[in-house]
């Protein structure tokens, strides 16, 4: 194993910047934002993206994947965050397909995993209830009903639940809140009575939605895995979706520093461009000093993801918490040290802050992933 | 088998038959044996090592034989490097001669000094240290103001150096000397060797706020340095010794190598956090925990990827510049934690030598204190990487 990408991931990491260089680039993701259009995505680009693989590389071959593996695919993230491209990669793939995989039987797969991979019909997957990342505080109920089972409950920022066809659904058949046992996750047809989704406007103006189940029935093949017992595996899943997010942010504070620096060479004030100020250049350094962590740090989680390594949970969250806390970081400091510019909505950047501060929170902040990792490392 | 396979059997067999069990064990810095004539052995096993490494010049692999080395070329020496990795083989001997000077000397110097300088070098017999720093010139290198004039055969040397390591014990310095005090910093300063038994050498140990330390202030009262010491060109010491900063990096790992494990901060601040757990501190404690192991791995996964990215031929200028920064922050910060868990235990002044954890935390903590000073300030290395690396104007 590695912690540089092979020649084959590298090969996929420069189809990814040509493609979205040239189909996605940053004035698509304004345009989006400007259209308001609650989709958020352009619908067209996800299909030719599934057309390029993308949505396959991670699967087995048995199923219609490519095997190619999540550092590779992390190499695509990467480029998404670099220019914003919008792309429902981490609703169908790595949540939702990732959950068929490791939950779903053989037959629950060949239904649903051709689907994922041909980008058609869409699918989103349902676990938060709050405004922070908590995946087992679950109220949501799960109850038998005769052969199948009825849901009731409410889900909140729903990644891409705008417009899906089918909702993967957290939902608690047993236990208490907060309790990882009892946890059941079920597929939703987004048409059934009872299934309600509202579109949430959120400052990234990506595709987001709240997802009401009002006595929601559904069979008992809708069931992925065994009532009650989603948990640990579920978590898995999230980890995978966790350090997809992290290669993104990776991305995309690679490119907010890159901008700030070629930024830093070029504003002339008191007659010098800054740059050549001490006070921004050891700020500047520093940022470096964090990004080049960050990327050891994420090369590192997806290199345990693909090993099926025993320590995929804390080296997520390394690479997760680091990431969230840059998504604040790198942003703030480009902002502040483009001065007036850096917060006109003309300017780019701010479309970099905002997308980054979604990343922040979705699947847990720093706070959240530095409290696990202790708990995993026993203390 | 190829004649390569065959060297590393060969040595790998040599290797196992000569170095004894116990010198395959982790180091801690009092068991580490110094070539030079201070040398000394606590016992047998580090004499045997010592003394089978120096028949075969394998203190110096690489160089020539001609100059006491062990003759290997680039591939062989790798090869022994690997297997005395292997087989967790201690360095038979610490030697900043042969791991800092002598790649300069080996290129920019003339046989006569290869001969009089790597031999001795190579078997041990001489221990060398660095005069860089002065009171005046610390991370402004190049303000320094030791002077060398030229008198007949010899320079008169006249001045101070500090925060030279082991002055104490070594027997031959290499410095940098003002030759042209007319000329800009830079351009006056010459490289020059100097013997320390030379009369009007003075060493004084330095005592830091941590106590006694293997730094020395070194002063010079018009002592005699042979012309023929002088390496490169006159008034071209700078350049000389910016490379010797060069191996540096790599001389200072050939001390962390195989170094035994330092405090596990895991360890003692759970062992607190289990004592105390309805303190008002436990809880910061417990983050500021998590926090320090979570940057000790993002640095453990970095030191690897710029050696995965330096084998695979990759530019590693941007990665390596960051390396002793982030890693001396670290230390500092776990001392700080360690410091703050203990509390006022932390804070017992011991006059008797000791090896309790209470000892090692507060000498520990203030001598972190010189970690983000010595070889290149935190805030230097920023400069590097803000210059450097980002390519950000001057």
């Amino acid at each position: 194993m590695s912690l540089l990408l092979s020649d084959e991931q590298v090969q996929l990491r420069e189809a990814a910047h040509d493609f979205l260089g040239e189909r996605s680039p940053v004035a698509r993701q304004r345009a989006l934002r400007d259209g308001g259009d609650a989709l958020g995505f352009d619908p067209v680009l996800w299909r030719d993206a599934a057309d390029m693989g993308w949505t396959a590389a991670v699967f087995p071959e048995a199923v219609g994947g490519l095997d190619f593996g999540w550092q590779g695919l992390s190499a695509v993230f990467e480029e998404c965050g670099r220019t914003l491209a919008a792309l429902p990669l981490l609703s169908n793939v790595a949540l939702a397909g990732g959950a068929v995989l490791a939950l779903g039987n053989a037959e629950q797969q060949q239904r649903w995993l051709p689907s994922i991979i041909a980008g058609e019909p869409r699918f989103a997957t349902a676990f938060e209830e709050g405004a922070r990342h908590a995946p087992t505080r679950v109220r949501t109920q799960a109850r038998r009903a005769g052969a199948g089972w009825v849901l009731d409950g409410e889900k909140t920022f729903v990644i891409d639940g705008v417009g899906a066809d089918q909702y993967l659904v957290l939902a608690r058949s047993a236990g208490a809140d907060d309790e990882p046992d009892g946890l059941s996750l079920f597929c939703v047809p987004a048409d059934g009575p009872g299934v309600v989704a509202t579109g949430v406007r959120m400052v990234d103006a990506r595709n987001t939605a709240n997802l009401a189940l009002h006595e929601v029935h559904v069979d008992a093949d809708a069931l992925l895995g065994t009532a009650g017992k989603a948990w640990p595996a579920f978590d898995q899943v999230l980890d995978r979706a966790r350090a997809c997010l992290a290669a993104e942010a990776l991305g995309l504070v690679r490119e907010v520093f890159a901008r700030t620096i070629d930024y830093l060479g070029q504003r002339v004030q008191f007659d010098v461009p800054i740059g050549s100020f001490q006070a921004l250049q050891h700020r500047a350094a520093r940022l470096y000093v964090e990004i080049e962590l960050l990327e050891s740090a994420v090369r590192g989680a997806f290199e345990a993801i693909d090993a099926g390594s025993a320590e995929i949970g804390p080296l997520v969250s390394l690479a997760k918490a680091r990431a969230s806390d840059l998504c604040a970081t790198v942003p703030n400091e480009a902002v502040q040290m483009h001065g007036g510019i850096g917060v006109t909505d003309e300017f780019d950047l701010g479309l970099f802050v905002k997308r980054a501060r979604v990343l922040r929170q979705q699947l847990g902040d720093g706070a959240f992933h530095r409290e696990r990792y202790a708990r995993l490392r026993g203390f | 088998m190829s004649e390569l396979d065959q060297f590393r059997t060969q040595t790998r067999a040599w290797l196992d038959a000569n170095c004894p069990p116990a010198m395959r064990e982790p180091i801690t810095a009092d068991d580490m044996v110094w070539g030079g004539s201070q040398l000394a052995f606590k016992n047998d096993d580090q004499r045997a090592w010592f003394e089978a490494m120096r028949e075969r010049g394998w203190f110096a692999p690489g160089w020539p034989r001609e100059y006491g080395g062990g003759g290997l070329d680039r591939r062989q020496a790798q090869v022994l490097d690997e297997e005395m990795r292997r087989l967790h083989c201690r360095q038979p001997q610490y030697n900043l001669g042969i791991w800092m000077l002598a790649p300069v000397l080996l290129k920019h110097g003339t046989h006569a000094q290869k001969l009089e300088h790597l031999v001795p070098m190579a078997q041990g017999r001489v221990r060398w240290c660095q005069g860089f720093s002065e009171p005046n010139a610390g991370s402004d290198l190049a303000s320094l103001r030791t002077r060398a004039e030229p008198d007949g055969e010899d320079f008169i040397v006249n001045g101070s150096k500090i925060w030279t390591s082991y002055g104490n014990f070594a027997d031959w310095m290499y410095a940098l000397v003002r030759t042209d005090p007319a000329a800009k910093k830079q351009a006056g300063i010459s490289f020059v060797l100097i013997d320390m038994q030379s009369p009007g050498v003075t060493v004084k140990p330095i005592e830091l706020i941590s106590g006694k330390s293997s730094f020395c202030e070194v002063f010079f009262d018009n002592v005699r340095v042979p012309r023929r010491q002088l390496v490169g060109a006159l008034n071209d010491g700078w350049t000389l010794g910016k490379e010797l900063l060069q191996h540096e990096r790599a001389a200072m790992s050939k001390f962390a190598e195989g170094a035994a494990p330092s405090l596990d901060p895991l360890a003692s601040v759970r062992a607190w956090l289990a004592e105390n757990p309805g303190d008002a501190l436990a809880p910061e404690l417990r983050t500021r925990l998590a926090k320090l192991l979570m940057d000790a791995q993002a640095f453990a996964l970095t030191h690897r990827r710029v050696t995965e990215q330096a084998l695979a031929r990759h530019d590693v200028k941007g990665p390596a510049a960051i390396m002793k920064l982030v890693q001396t922050e670290q230390e500092v910060a776990k001392y700080e934690l360690l410091a703050d868990a203990l509390g006022q235990r932390a804070l017992v002044w011991e006059d008797a030598p000791s090896t309790g954890l209470e000892h090692e935390v507060d000498r520990g903590w203030l001598l972190s204190k010189t970690y983000t000073i010595a070889g290149g300030s935190s805030e230097v290395q920023l400069n590097i990487i803000a210059k450097r690396v980002l390519g950000l104007p001057t």
